[in-house]
């Protein structure tokens, strides 16, 4: 299965865990697999209209998806996205 | 015509010039080159104090706080000594006593859109050291609009990024992050915590590149991302790529001057204190201890992390962690009157929404938190 890496503001709704294992063949399927599992989660990631909010940035490796096919980019098993969220502490 | 450099000043960088890539004639690019660091927090002070030991002659600091105690952890420009002086003077004596021969400008006042332009304009090269969404936009889109490098670096916890943004050779700020999160979405290191030496550490890489840029050697992180883990000891890097629809640097920008940043991020603006919502939905720690006096039947919750209530804690207090709220909403009781509370009243404002949503109207946040009980009501609890 695909792994999602989560950072750590998120951690928190995913009982703690660095990164989970996610289900599906796109990025799209493999979101939505993991904010059925962690419901909490999807008040942070997505708008009310259920589409991701602007800064939450998705990488597949080194490349952002919105520089792949978006939510449609395929996932493979050994595939690893990221979250990497807006971060203001300095 | 580069300056030359003194004898005293050819010993005291002597290792610098003996680096084929700095060299004299590096030296004297940097003692003609200069800085403006935004924030001399936890990120400003290895910043500040790297570029004032390798020699930038010309460093600009920018903040409008007093030292505190709860600084000296992390932010190692400042001494015990400093404590209660303005930032910017206590950075600045302690730049000079490093290198008496740069010139540091200080500069007390917040970095806002009606004074940016003019602080900024003399620096070659603008750093990141705030701990705010509002003015890291404005100092992405100032950098954009005057064509200088947004040497960016940020931290939560154990974790750090840092980048460099140069809009004339690569994306923005905005270009990854178009839109900030809600406001209270993402804590600050005041109600999260940081890692002391975590600033440290994505600090040295922004002076690094500060360096680096006012040198114009090496491969900067322009177009990349660093992501550096402190728990993992991991560096990872992400590609950034120009968003071809960005506001302010894409080739239709709708952003051509600076606007009002807090009302873009949607947060008070510096004259609301932390933690305050300005409405009709807090109430004072001294106004709570009146209502509970009288036995007012008031049910606290403490949206604090479980870790902090060996800190301090309210008598009769149920502690359900913010993040788990949404998941509890069923055990409260609608009718009840409900005070929240959390450190300083960030987080219990992000959870008064989460019960607001929920349909609860009789809750209200404690104003400035625990913290806030502790200065004016109970002062045998600690302010941390």
């Amino acid at each position: 299965m695909p792994t999602l890496k989560i950072p750590t503001p998120l951690r928190s709704y995913i009982n703690g865990q660095t990164e989970v294992p996610v289900s599906g063949t796109t990025v799209e399927q493999a979101m939505q697999s993991l904010m059925t599992e962690f419901p909490a989660l999807r008040t942070h990631l997505t708008n009310s209209a259920g589409q991701l909010r602007p800064f939450v940035n998705l990488f597949l490796g080194e490349d952002n998806i919105k520089d792949l096919k978006g939510l449609d980019t395929p996932l493979g098993p050994d595939d690893i996205l990221r979250l990497v969220p807006s971060v203001a502490g300095g | 015509m580069l300056p030359e450099l003194s004898r005293e000043e050819i010993l005291r960088y002597s290792r610098h010039l003996l680096i084929p890539e700095v060299g004299l004639d590096g030296q004297r690019k940097l003692k003609a080159s200069s800085a403006l660091i935004i924030g001399t927090g936890g990120l400003g002070s290895p910043v500040a104090l790297y570029l004032a030991a390798a020699g930038v002659g010309h460093i600009g600091l920018v903040d409008y706080d007093v030292v505190d105690e709860s600084n000296l952890q992390r932010q190692i420009v400042h001494g015990t000594g400093m404590v209660g002086r303005l930032k910017v003077d206590s950075a600045r004596t302690r730049l000079l006593d490093l290198n008496p021969a740069i010139q540091v400008d200080a500069f007390n006042e917040p970095f806002t859109s009606a004074n940016a332009m003019r602080i900024a304009e003399p620096f070659d090269v603008i750093i990141d050291g705030t701990d705010n969404f509002p003015t890291r936009y404005l100092i992405n889109d100032l950098c954009v609009l005057t064509g200088k490098p947004n040497v960016y670096g940020a931290i939560y916890r154990f974790e750090g990024q840092a980048s460099v943004f140069y809009a004339r050779e690569g994306p923005c700020y905005r270009c990854l992050f178009p839109e900030p999160p809600p406001p209270g979405l993402v804590p600050s290191c005041a109600d999260a915590g940081v890692l002391g030496i975590l600033p440290g550490t994505i600090g040295t890489i922004q002076a690094t590149e500060a360096i680096k840029f006012l040198l114009g050697i090496g491969s900067s992180l322009a177009g990349r991302l660093l992501l550096y883990n402190a728990l993992d000891m991991s560096f990872e890097y992400v590609k950034l790529k120009k968003n071809p629809n960005c506001k302010v640097c894409g080739p239709h920008p709708e952003i051509a001057g600076l606007v009002d940043y807090f009302e873009f991020c949607g947060v008070p603006s510096l004259d609301h204190a932390e933690g305050s919502l300005g409405s009709g939905w807090e109430l004072t720690a001294r106004q709570l201890a009146k209502k509970l006096k009288r036995g007012d039947k008031i049910r606290l919750i403490d949206v604090r992390e479980p870790h902090e209530l060996a800190i301090s804690c309210l008598e009769g207090a149920q502690n359900i962690p913010l993040g788990e709220l949404a998941a509890h909403l069923e055990e409260l009781d609608s009718a009840q009157e409900i005070v929240l509370f959390c450190k300083s009243g960030t987080r219990s404002a992000r959870a008064l929404e989460i019960l607001m949503s929920a349909g609860f109207r009789k809750v209200k946040n404690l104003r400035g938190g625990i913290n806030a009980w502790a200065r004016e009501v109970d002062r045998s609890l600690p302010v941390y």
